[in-house]
């Protein structure tokens, strides 16, 4: 298959200072089929995302991250809120105000129900906000927000793969489909792999 | 033959015994439903994961509890130390469905607040208390549990799940 959207492919970061809550989050996150790497501090999330604790964006850097970011590619990350050192906040502030991080989706959360906390986070561009103990039915709210990134990841790799004119998949229009095919029948060749259209497409693969 | 229904009975009945206790032990409250989703976590692949988790609690709590003992035995004493040790034993607890401890450290927390020294030493005594109940019953389960395994039955969480 050239493209795939298994949930296996899919890399979530854990942060937790708690190791019974590092277990229960791996496992959460693996019984959903998710990868998963876990991390004791917000510090060492950054270290593991490639970003230096002290790193401010860099016109030179933007172009150097995605780089070593695709060794070790995240799609997301879930902290727990209150760590010692930096918190689960502080570690969403920094990887929102990263150049390169911004776009990774972040999830908090927290033993402590506390609204103004809540909104806080929200506001600062987490996606969710779980209480604690987290649950199977909470990590079943995360697919919507890995599947959105893997999307756009997606088209991102097919106008590269265009411009290098070697595509693994195609895309094409739901409607035009059909068109297409009709068309490659009556001139009689193979569907052009090379241009792909795509406007209010669907994702299909060979 | 008959040996054979022996044994099946033997199994039924030790079966019966795990589902009363886990049953009083959620009646009672000193576990909550936290507790049964352990179980959907645990698998094939995981067979263990339930009592590694609570293993981890065990020692967690026991090391908690003694700081705590050390903290409050102290000429000052650091109610900020307590507060964060007595919030890392409820956050504990609560990941395991451990009811009863956790409610404790919920007043403990509040005497802390108050900075109150004799309620805070109470508020230890009430969370050391619960901490050796609920471990001796989950011990007693995870033996019942055993002999269900080497009788050759097997734990099925999802029928009996609250």
């Amino acid at each position: 298959m050239g493209m795939t959207t298994a949930d296996s492919q899919f890399h979530v970061l854990a942060v937790d200072d708690s190791l019974i809550d590092r277990k229960l989050i791996e496992r959460l996150l693996k019984t959903s089929s998710y990868q998963v790497t876990t991390v004791d501090s917000g510090s060492k999330a950054l270290e593991f995302l490639g970003l230096n604790e002290n790193d401010r964006n860099t016109p030179n850097e933007t172009s150097v991250s995605p780089e070593i970011h695709q060794e070790v590619e995240v799609n997301l990350v879930i902290t727990d809120y209150c760590m010692p050192g930096m918190t689960g906040y502080d570690l969403l502030k920094k990887i929102k105000e990263s150049s390169s991080l911004k776009n990774i989706p972040v999830v908090i959360m927290s033993s402590e129900n506390i609204p103004s906390r809540i909104s806080r986070c929200m506001e600062e561009g987490a996606e969710e906000f779980f209480l604690k103990p987290v649950r199977l039915s909470d990590v079943n709210k995360l697919k919507p927000h890995l599947m959105r990134t893997k999307c756009c990841k997606n088209i991102q790799n097919q106008e590269n793969q265009e411009n290098n004119q070697s595509p693994e998949i195609q895309l094409q229009t739901a409607q035009s489909n059909n068109n297409n095919k009709r068309k490659a029948v009556d001139e009689g060749i193979s569907p052009d792999r090379t241009r792909p259209r795509y406007n209010g497409f669907t994702l299909v693969s060979n | 033959m008959v040996q054979a229904i022996k044994r099946i009975m033997e199994l039924n009945q030790l079966q019966r015994s795990f589902l009363e206790y886990t049953a009083a032990l959620f009646r009672e409250g000193f576990l909550d439903s936290q507790f049964s989703q352990l179980y959907q976590l645990q698998d094939e692949s995981n067979p263990e994961f339930v009592v590694e988790v609570v293993s981890l609690f065990f020692e967690d709590s026991e090391r908690l509890i003694n700081d705590l003992s050390r903290a409050l035995d102290q000429t000052i004493v650091d109610f900020r130390k307590i507060d964060a040790h007595v919030h890392q034993l409820k956050g504990s607890s609560s990941s395991i469905g451990a009811q009863r401890v956790k409610n404790s450290c919920v007043s403990f927390r509040n005497f802390c607040e108050a900075q109150n020294i004799e309620e805070c030493s109470k508020c230890l005594q009430q969370v050391k208390q619960e901490y050796l109940l609920i471990k001796n019953k989950l011990e007693a389960l995870f033996q019942l549990e055993k002999q269900i395994v080497a009788a050759g039955g097997a734990i099925n969480m999802v029928e009996w799940m609250l």
